[in-house]
């Protein structure tokens, strides 16, 4: 980085959604879910949906981006780009791909797309539901190493890390309650999410029945049906729409040192994966923890907020316990107001994309739990995951 | 046959690529645990691995270490995710760390009581599984209080 950011290039103009579901009741199939999420986005952005020119998604979508081409009649699609990552490590990085796409002059209009949807055999609390002679081979999710022992579910192998946040960095699952109830008590106030009308008592979620040791059901996040999609366009295109632009200030990725080791042997094993990305992030955004105005952080399992959260320097495990209680995590007046939609437990989980819609809409000042004079919204995709990004995005008159 | 720690309702492992990682199986059907070990740098792989990830030099040598362990990290299965398994929950499983090869891990189910206490650095011992699964006989390794 020779002092020159080059995402100051590119704008966020565009966020949209389908309506959320629990999981099953969508009457939507995926690729429609996916193609309301655009249309909203798009008349969000005031910005015919012709003019879409490339498509970036991530987590092997179920989403074909040539037809969604040829379901539009676009003219021409010029990028079709797809993160590796499993889950929502790639949330972010999908933005940092369609943003590189808009500066290396590939095209000038990405939309950012993710459905999910789910039925009794895919959804993530069933991990496995094959015939009894199913078998496993290799090393990764419901492997040699994990299924024969009973560790499929995706709550069951992620447990481990969490086991050690608690027993070895003293974490105590307190901070996951005031996590869990922060995230409820903002899908209160957003009627588009799914736990909008049913808010989370500390007693509720303490006699809350276990999942896989150390969680329980609210440390997990939601099963659900719906589309997210959010549009990128050059900062000069900008001006001439409607919406007020929101900046990247910073976006990447990362796998640290054998991030995705077979069989849980990664060195940094409790870990969010964002320890070396953190600092990269912060220099190229030119800013600090202590600027950070609002974050929304990526929960498939609690635990993954807190690693996240002192990986880039907004706590540390010492003082955990005391900087993430529920006071200091809810808008408008907390300290650091965390996932103001309600996030991946109480809004919907689209893999994460929730959380870079609600970080444009905190910058625009249209959040339902609006933080005042919001300027630095840190969003991170993936704790939890092997491969992990983060975005940092920023008010428009940055621009 | 001695009674499973779970019901037999769960994937049969097999080999991967070709049947690179089969010494390890082979090893546990004969009660013997079986890793890698850089044939060049002495470094402890596990999973398997085609090179070695410090000195890149090919395939690592399987070499039998003792099943004996401390525990790094613990579980106890409410919801399996899977229905049929659903009575035999919870059950426990721990990742176990072998400080005598480098620290590698692996996971196992703990035998025993299935609320007993465990608690990370605690020190356990292998115990292997036998199973036959339509005349293809395989072997777990789960793990026990030393």
């Amino acid at each position: 980085m020779d002092g020159k950011n080059l995402l100051a290039e590119v704008a966020i103009v565009g966020v949209g959604h389908s309506g959320y579901y629990p999981r099953g009741q969508s009457p939507d199939a995926d690729f429609r879910l996916v193609l309301k999420a655009i249309f909203a986005a798009c008349e969000d952005a005031g910005l015919p949906p012709k003019q879409i020119e490339g498509l970036s998604s991530f987590c092997g979508p179920p989403t074909d981006p040539r037809r969604v081409a040829a379901a539009l009649g676009l003219p021409e699609l010029k990028y079709a780009g797809l993160q590796w990552s499993a889950g929502g490590g790639g949330t972010a990085a999908a933005f940092a791909n369609a943003a590189s796409a808009i500066i290396a002059g590939y095209c000038d209009t990405v939309a950012v797309i993710r459905s999910v949807k789910m039925d009794e055999a895919t959804r993530y609390g069933q991990g496995y539901q094959k015939a009894e002679s199913a078998t496993a081979s290799g090393y990764g999710f419901q492997g040699v190493d994990k299924a024969p022992y009973g560790i499929l579910s995706p709550a069951a192998t992620l447990s481990f890390q969490a086991c050690r946040l608690v027993e070895a960095h003293g974490v105590p699952r307190a901070v996951f309650s005031a996590v869990a109830r922060a995230s409820y008590h903002h899908a209160q106030t957003n009627p588009d999410a799914l736990m909008h009308g049913r808010p989370l008592s500390e007693t509720a979620y303490d006699e809350a029945r276990w999942i896989a040791e150390p969680y329980n059901l609210y440390d997990c996040c939601l099963e659900n049906d719906g589309a997210c999609a959010v549009i990128l366009t050059r900062r000069d295109r900008a001006k001439d729409l409607k919406s007020r632009p929101v900046r990247m200030l910073s976006a990447g990725e990362s796998a640290s040192f054998r991030a995705d080791a077979p069989a849980f042997n990664w060195p940094d094993f409790c870990s969010a994966g964002l320890r070396s990305l953190a600092p990269r992030r912060y220099r190229q955004a030119g800013i600090g923890p202590r600027d950070v105005d609002v974050v929304q952080a990526y929960e498939n399992f609690i635990p993954g907020v807190v690693m996240a959260l002192e990986e880039f320097g907004l706590c540390s495990y010492e003082n955990a316990a005391e900087t993430l209680r529920f006071e200091n995590l809810i808008a408008p007046h907390g300290r650091l107001p965390l996932n103001t939609s309600g996030g991946n437990l109480a809004e919907a989980y689209v893999l994460g994309m929730g959380h870079v819609i609600e970080g444009v809409r905190q910058l625009r000042g249209e959040s339902r739990n609006q933080v005042p004079d919001a300027r630095v919204c840190l969003v991170t995709g993936g704790p939890l995951t092997p491969m992990t990004s983060a975005l940092i995005l920023g008010h428009a008159d940055t621009l | 046959m001695t009674e499973h720690y779970l019901p037999d309702l769960l994937p049969v492992p097999h080999p991967m690529d070709a049947g690179y990682d089969l010494p390890h199986f082979e090893g546990l059907k004969q009660e013997r645990l079986v890793i890698q070990r850089c044939k060049s740098c002495q470094t402890w792989i596990w999973g398997p691995e085609h090179v070695c990830y410090e000195c890149l030099a090919w395939d690592p040598a399987w070499v039998e270490v003792e099943a004996r362990g401390l525990v790094f990290a613990w579980t106890r299965v409410w919801s399996p995710g899977f229905g049929p398994l659903r009575p035999a929950a919870p059950y426990m499983a721990v990742l176990v760390e072998l400080p005598h090869a480098g620290n590698v891990r692996m996971i196992g189910n703990l035998l025993g009581e299935r609320m007993q206490r465990v608690q990370i650095g605690d020190p356990v011992v292998g115990r292997f599984e036998h199973h036959e699964a339509n005349g293809y006989r395989y072997s777990l390794l789960h793990w026990a209080r030393a």
